[in-house]
């Protein structure tokens, strides 16, 4: 973004305060593109009327994010990457979580191909109210034969994920393409070999392309702006990711130094990056373990620092989800806290003599707690105690969750105790068991110790609920 | 050569050699040439063929043909030759043409010439205490591996003991089973076995809600880990604020001279108690706070105004929330920190801990499956625990945290493996990347 203040965005818009966009001001508007919240097709008035063409094309230019957004595959599960404004997180946000795409060969078994592409597509891990998934599909080229590339292609455009073809033969990557068309696959890699016709396929199939220059970024620079000046738009950059030692340290910082010659204004490399955690597997590490976990380790690295999609290899759990987590957490939004409204909330449907809970209003720990229980079919009460978006430990131990903290959620929530349940009981998170004394006292009923962790209510349930009398 | 040839001479000549083609030769158009095996010298095959006259004339069209921008035999890009020129459209008017060059310029930032404070843990002979070595940290003045400046020292493990036996998740345990009953054991074998820059033994049995351990009774295992063991060591309490500045008060005076990490001085305790041993005995102090820069430099400040903590024995602890449990707020604290640190904030410019043991708190880590139906397989939990503890730990050391407080030894040797990669002290033999699309894995 050329632009970071409310007011030079300002100058651009209509400055009617017609409040068709919803904010009741320009102004407020402004506030908007600048952090990011609204587009300029929100404003009616700038997009409809010929007078504004001029300023709205002069706008667009000036919020364009610094590192260009390209984005692969088509459908439902297509995926963006780049469009990144900042080199701090803290300091916006960063936009279009790093994408993790798992290799297939085109000299793979028919059945086991298929497998592992319907495993790359099916993964699943619930997180804060919705799923993380996995990305896409990189087909290796290991045959370099562009037969059977091409089937290979097609099998697994048929699952519908997005999709990198990798090779350095532009006759693989042509086959690839005829047979596969319209599914905006990218394509890996134009090198200082082929970029002239790796260049004219990207053109031909209007497709984004990969450029390639190991440890080298004039070289790699180079290529981008070729290929920019010939009207590709949608470019990767590839520096080379390697796995061990002082050149996996020279890697890192290609990352740095491209990064932030393109957020500071270095328009000519301002692309998305692709790192290649997949060399973790070339260095001769002898146990697939300990190679799964180097891969790992290599994704969190480029995942933190300015990578934006990634190939891998390891489909093991161990391996996949803490990467999908990191990608989650780098990529949050830091301006919004992650709580939910501190009230009481239904989970399934509960009755009077269904049990009653209370948790933070974390929306981590709420969500963690209402799935441990709506998905084993527990029916009940889950009150969310406002702690300022605080975790159970960490709030009994800053004070913000207290008994007063408990009493005062209920008052505001409107249940009763006495009233609105037969047992006048409440389950408490294990690691709130030291409020049990002041809980009795404070809401006069029968305080149950949960366990330390919301997982293992089912198993607590059948033990313990209903309560002995 | 002064003689000139016209293309329609060059074949009338051909044409009473009774050649009915030439293998290797293509003519198109007027100067259109592909002249296979005719690039570096000449094919002795072919000259033989036409005769020494026409192989030099082969040779000169050859170069004619190169001049016009032709593709001529070896060092051509392959994929070019005959059938292109007459198919496709876009390569009939190719956009790309030539390399269009372009440097990469970069600059180092200036204005984070503010250096984090060095600050040294254990004393050796020569120090006046018996450790065998001590550790430094801090010294950065850019962001951790950023290449704007040298990153002076290294990352640093300390493996935790505890002082009585505690629950662990499974994974953690089986390595340290037949040790718990021992801190002494434990922490010889956390050095020895597992390679621990450094100890950290919690006091834990302390609490009054646990054992209520005298405070007089816990110093003792203090000196039974520093005898055991001779590197720097770091005291933690059990978390209780009312006993804590008691036992680690009484735990810096049986360590007297050793400058161990004194954990922890935190805003919610009589900190002032907790500085006074520290100083007094010649300790360094854990800065705790929770995931508050304020309350950071509060704290901070209150330590070095009002304690008269110099600075080179403050450590900050800006508390780690794990993997998946708030990691992001983690990780922006630290990032903050020391971004403002480096930008001239002299109340953050400390190295930082981080109790990266937390990640076994994520069900992650340690929970045999998912209690969710929905998810996928989780996998086996031995394997998932120890990457929990890493990942959470690394994205940490890359947000600016030096020190890190940590448990499983598969977890402690692939972060140092990495952090040290990073930090640039690892020789490896060079892997060529270049052809990774055709491995076998």
């Amino acid at each position: 973004m050329k632009i970071n203040s409310p007011l030079e965005a300002y100058k651009y818009l209509p400055q009617t305060n017609c409040g068709e966009c919803g904010e009741a001001t320009c102004m407020a508007f402004a506030s908007k593109l600048i952090d990011r919240s609204g587009k300029t097709t929100d404003c009616a008035p700038l997009i409809k009327e010929k007078k504004f063409a001029k300023k709205l094309a002069e706008l667009d230019r000036l919020l364009a994010p610094e590192i260009q957004e390209v984005e692969i595959g088509v459908g439902e599960r297509a995926v963006k990457i780049g469009g990144d404004d900042v080199l701090y997180r803290h300091k916006l946000t960063f936009f279009n979580k790093t994408k993790m795409f798992f290799d297939v060969t085109d000299t793979m078994e028919e059945a086991a191909l298929v497998e592992r592409v319907n495993n790359i597509a099916n993964f699943k891990k619930f997180y804060v109210g919705h799923h993380l998934l996995l990305d896409g599909v990189a087909i290796r080229s290991v045959s370099n034969d562009p037969e059977k590339f091409a089937a290979a292609v097609k099998k697994v455009a048929e699952v519908g994920l997005p999709m990198i073809f990798c090779s350095f033969n532009p006759a693989v990557l042509k086959a690839g393409l005829e047979a596969a068309k319209d599914k905006n696959p990218l394509i890996y890699a134009a090198n200082k070999d082929n970029w002239k016709e790796v260049g004219e396929l990207a053109l031909e199939y209007n497709v984004p392309v990969v450029v390639s220059a190991i440890n080298d970024l004039d070289a790699l620079k180079t290529l981008a702006k070729t290929f920019a000046e010939a009207g590709i738009k949608n470019i990767v950059l590839d520096p080379g990711t390697y796995p061990t030692g002082k050149s996996m340290k020279e890697s890192f910082t290609n990352f740095l130094k491209i990064r932030r010659a393109g957020i500071t204004g270095d328009t000519e490399i301002a692309y998305p990056i692709m790192a290649l955690p997949f060399t973790a597997w070339m260095a001769g590490i002898s146990d697939p373990v300990s190679a799964s976990y180097w891969e790992t380790a290599m994704a969190a690295v480029f995942t933190i620092r300015y990578g934006d999609i990634m190939i891998l290899h390891s489909m093991e759990p161990y391996a996949t989800l803490p990467e999908v987590h990191l990608a989650e957490t780098i990529y949050t939004d830091p301006r919004t806290p992650v709580a939910v409204d501190s009230k009481m909330y239904k989970v399934g449907s509960p009755t009077a003599d269904s049990p009653v809970l209370f948790t933070t209003n974390f929306a981590l720990t709420y969500y963690t707690v209402e799935s441990d229980l709506s998905s084993n079919d527990i029916d009940c009460y889950l009150l969310a105690v406002n702690t300022d978006g605080i975790g159970v430990e960490a709030s009994v131990a800053g004070g913000q969750l207290n008994a007063d903290k408990v009493k005062d959620a209920f008052d505001k929530s409107g249940f009763d105790l006495k009233k609105d349940v037969t047992h006048n009981t409440v389950i408490i998170p294990g690691l709130a068991a030291r409020l049990q004394g002041d809980l009795e006292d404070k809401l006069g009923a029968n305080i149950l110790v949960g366990p330390m962790d919301s997982g293992r209510l089912p198993g607590f349930m059948e033990k313990n609920w209903p309560p002995k009398k | 050569m002064a003689k000139k040839v016209k293309l329609s001479e060059m074949t009338n000549m051909f044409k009473d050699m009774e050649i009915l083609a030439l293998e290797g030769v293509t003519i198109e158009g007027d100067i259109e040439l592909d002249l296979g095996g005719l690039g570096g010298g000449f094919d002795p095959m072919l000259a033989a063929l036409l005769g020494q006259e026409n192989a030099v004339l082969a040779q000169h069209f050859a170069r004619l043909a190169s001049m016009f921008g032709v593709p001529v035999g070896i060092g051509a890009p392959a994929g070019v030759p005959a059938a292109a020129p007459a198919v496709s459209p876009a390569l009939a008017a190719p956009k790309l043409k030539d390399l269009i060059p372009a440097k990469f310029d970069f600059e180092n930032i200036a204005e984070w010439a503010n250096q984090i404070q060095e600050v040294p843990i254990g004393n050796t002979s020569a120090d006046g205490g018996s450790r065998g070595k001590r550790v430094m940290l801090g010294g950065e003045k850019a962001l951790p591996f950023f290449p704007d400046a040298v990153m002076p020292n290294r990352n640093q493990v300390t493996i935790d003991v505890f002082d009585m036996r505690i629950g662990l998740a499974k994974a953690v345990k089986v390595n340290y089973d037949e040790v718990m009953d021992s801190p002494g054991e434990w922490a010889k074998k956390n050095v020895e076995k597992f390679n621990a820059d450094m100890i950290t033994i919690h006091l834990i049995s302390t609490d009054p809600l646990i054992k209520d351990t005298p405070a007089k009774e816990a110093a003792k295992t203090v000196e039974e880990v520093l005898q055991a063991v001779d590197v720097p060591i770091a005291i933690g309490g059990s978390g209780n604020p009312q006993k804590d500045p008691e036992v680690l008060a009484k735990a810096a005076e049986v360590a007297e001279g050793e400058r161990c990490l004194i954990a922890s001085a935190s805003l919610n305790l009589d900190y002032a108690k907790i500085a006074e041993a520290a100083l007094k005995y010649d300790h360094d102090v854990l800065s705790w706070t929770q995931l508050d820069m304020n309350s950071q430099k509060e704290l901070n400040r209150k330590l070095m105004k009002q304690c008269n903590v110099p600075r080179d024995r403050i450590i900050m602890d800006p508390t780690t929330a794990a993997l998946g449990y708030g990691l992001d707020y983690a990780y922006t604290n630290m990032e903050r920190i020391r971004l403002a640190a480096l930008m001239g904030d002299d109340e953050l410019t400390f190295p930082m801990s981080s109790g990266t043991t937390n990640a076994w708190g994520a069900r992650e880590s340690w929970m045999v499956s998912s209690p969710l139906k929905e998810d996928s397989d989780w996998g086996p939990r031995e394997y998932r625990g120890p990457i929990w503890e890493i990942i959470t730990g690394l994205s940490l050391a890359i947000a600016g945290n030096d020190l890190f407080m940590m448990m499983h030894p598969t977890s402690v040797a692939v972060l140092k493996q990495i952090t040290q990669t990073l930090f640039g002290s690892i020789e490896a033999e060079p892997v060529d990347i270049a052809n990774w699309i055709g491995t076998e894995v």
